[in-house]
């Protein structure tokens, strides 16, 4: 008897939490539908949803043809990647440093670095133009990317995991004369790999998406990276059509995406082991 | 690596290449930026000179800045909690297998990789008076088409959704992995105890993911000022500045006035805000927190 009513209730709950993981995934998920749909159908069918409405690529050819997309490709692949390469090899070295050495001053140092989490660069632009302007790095893509080449986020994820790597390890190589340079590549960065993929899947993410700091550092095609493009794009020419604008939108974020799509297992099982948390 | 006496110089060299652009890109800036607020903008032949407390008293007097700071805070106040219950909302539909997990998971997950830039130009047509989906949906039950982005009340509300909407799915992560963790003994007991869902909710997993929530909150803090990438499509902060926020007036004031010395004021008080949030959250969560 009781076991039924315990019964009764939970599956009344376990409704009630479909419908509203549900419920909640397709008004998440409904503005990239609309664009996809609008992106693919001529413009008579902006607000028009029919079934068989006929499908179309022109307004992706379109968008294409009036903006230099493939330059602003360019410059956003060449900016995500200098980021992220230089970030990982800093906070690899800097990681380390706070992870096994020991050295004065070094609860404070590693509070500054946990400071960047909360005063970043993004906040700075007054200054940090200024700084470019002295640097003569105005419109230039290591401009967009310099502030942020050294990521208090990137050396505190590497020290956390670092910090679990058994000693015994690094111990055994050091007997044999290993430099710190082997210990990191023979132990460390092996042992580190979800962590690194984690933090990579993040950086690019957040650097392929920035937009206020490359707006202000900007000023032309050659350096422009694609969500500078696109917000000139979509603004200048406000008579342009929703599905073009829309197409465009796609061009922009699809590679990210499709890799987020593909990757998407990984991604979620790299960040738990990571052990961010 | 050799002997104890010696590690600090391996520390110090490794440190070294992270140490000069944190110092020169956030440090340095930062310190010069109380400076600057201390002096007035060089303009032409005018250098800069110092001019002690007249930008503090300007800004007093600046009607703008009221709204964008009463602005910014509405904003804070409703997307930091808004976001980060929806996040968890999320982790605790995803984190037990059931039928289409995945793809769950991937409709909350998609708005963090797209670009805030980009997807405001989706989330306009939505807001559009009468056409827009919103208002399409709203018909159906006989309501009037409003324009929700062009008028001074609802405007911030609208921006306000597309922040939520954009970050709430990048915590969810966060939240699944700390609920990962959490030993299976644990709801195995509780099960045999014959606790309910929301009892063990409330006493087990809410306060083994305390950490996850401090450091998930201090997130949220920063986007609430961060995050205005899609202003600048949507209302460059407008109507009448119904919808500017800090950020955003930093900006307008830096790079559209070129008042440089009155934007370090405005970053002035975006620090002091962000530092105060940060201790005040680490001592108010810290005692909830439950370490190992």
């Amino acid at each position: 008897m009781s076991t039924l009513a315990a019964k009764h209730t939970k599956s009344f709950d376990d409704y009630l939490f479909s419908f509203g993981a549900w419920a909640l995934a397709i008004m998440w998920a409904l503005p990239l539908l609309y664009a996809i749909w609008t992106a693919f159908h001529p413009a008579a069918y902006e607000t028009r949803f029919e079934l068989f409405a006929p499908l179309t690529l022109e307004n992706f050819y379109k968008a294409w043809m009036q903006a230099p997309f493939a330059r602003y490709y360019l410059n956003t692949i060449m900016l995500v990647t200098s980021i992220l390469v230089v970030q990982l090899i800093l906070g690899t070295l800097a990681a380390f440093a706070f992870a096994r050495l020991e050295f004065k001053g070094k609860n404070f140092v590693f509070t500054l670095v946990l400071l960047q989490l909360m005063v970043m660069p993004d906040i700075l632009i007054v200054e940090n133009y200024q700084t470019m302007r002295k640097l003569g790095l105005i419109d230039t893509i290591l401009a967009i990317g310099l502030p942020y080449m050294a990521s208090g986020f990137c050396i505190f994820l590497l020290r956390q995991t670092f910090m679990t790597i058994p000693t015994e390890l690094d111990e055994a190589a050091r007997m044999e004369g290993a430099s710190i340079f082997v210990l990191l590549k023979r132990v460390y960065v092996p042992l580190a790999k979800p962590t690194y993929l984690a933090f990579g899947l993040v950086s690019v993410s957040a650097h392929w998406n920035n937009f206020v700091w490359p707006l202000i550092i900007t000023n032309s095609v050659e350096t422009r990276p694609l969500t500078v493009g696109l917000s000139i794009f979509a603004t200048t020419d406000s008579g342009t059509e929703w599905s073009i604008i829309n197409a465009a939108t796609l061009i922009t974020s699809g590679p990210l995406l499709i890799g987020f799509i593909l990757f998407q297992r990984q991604f979620v099982q790299s960040f738990m082991r990571a052990g961010i948390k | 690596m050799g002997k104890l006496n010696q590690q600090w110089i391996y520390a110090w060299l490794l440190l070294l290449p992270a140490m000069v652009i944190l110092l020169g890109f956030t440090y340095l800036p930062a310190i010069e930026t109380f400076i600057d607020s201390f002096f007035s903008t060089a303009r032409g032949r005018r250098p800069s000179v110092f001019v002690g407390w007249e930008n503090y008293e300007r800004l007093i007097s600046d009607d703008v800045f009221k709204r964008v700071l009463w602005n910014n805070a509405i904003y804070a106040l409703v997307t930091i909690p808004a976001s980060i219950g929806l996040a968890l909302a999320m982790a605790l539909f995803v984190h037990s297998p059931r039928r289409g997990v995945g793809l769950l998971r991937m409709a909350y997950f998609t708005p963090t990789v797209l670009p805030l830039i980009a997807v405001a130009n989706i989330w306009i047509f939505f807001y559009l008076p009468t056409i827009g989906l919103i208002d399409q949906i709203r018909a159906l039950f006989g309501f009037s088409a409003q324009n929700w982005i062009g008028q001074p009340d609802t405007v911030l509300y609208t921006m306000i959704a597309v922040a939520v909407w954009k970050e709430a799915g990048f915590f969810m992560i966060f939240y699944l992995a700390a609920l990962q963790a959490i030993p299976q003994p644990l709801r195995e007991a509780a099960a045999i105890e014959g606790a309910s869902r929301w009892t063990f909710f409330k006493r087990v997993t809410l306060p083994l993911i305390m950490p996850t929530t401090l450091f998930v909150s201090v997130n949220a803090v920063i986007n609430a000022f961060r995050l205005v990438d899609h202003i600048f499509v949507m209302t460059q902060g407008g109507p009448n500045n119904a919808s500017n926020l800090l950020l955003y007036y930093i900006y307008d004031v830096a790079f559209a006035f070129w008042d440089t010395a009155y934007a370090s004021t405005l970053t002035v008080v975006m620090l002091i805000i962000l530092s105060v949030l940060a201790i005040g959250q680490f001592f108010f969560l810290d005692k909830k927190v439950h370490y190992k």
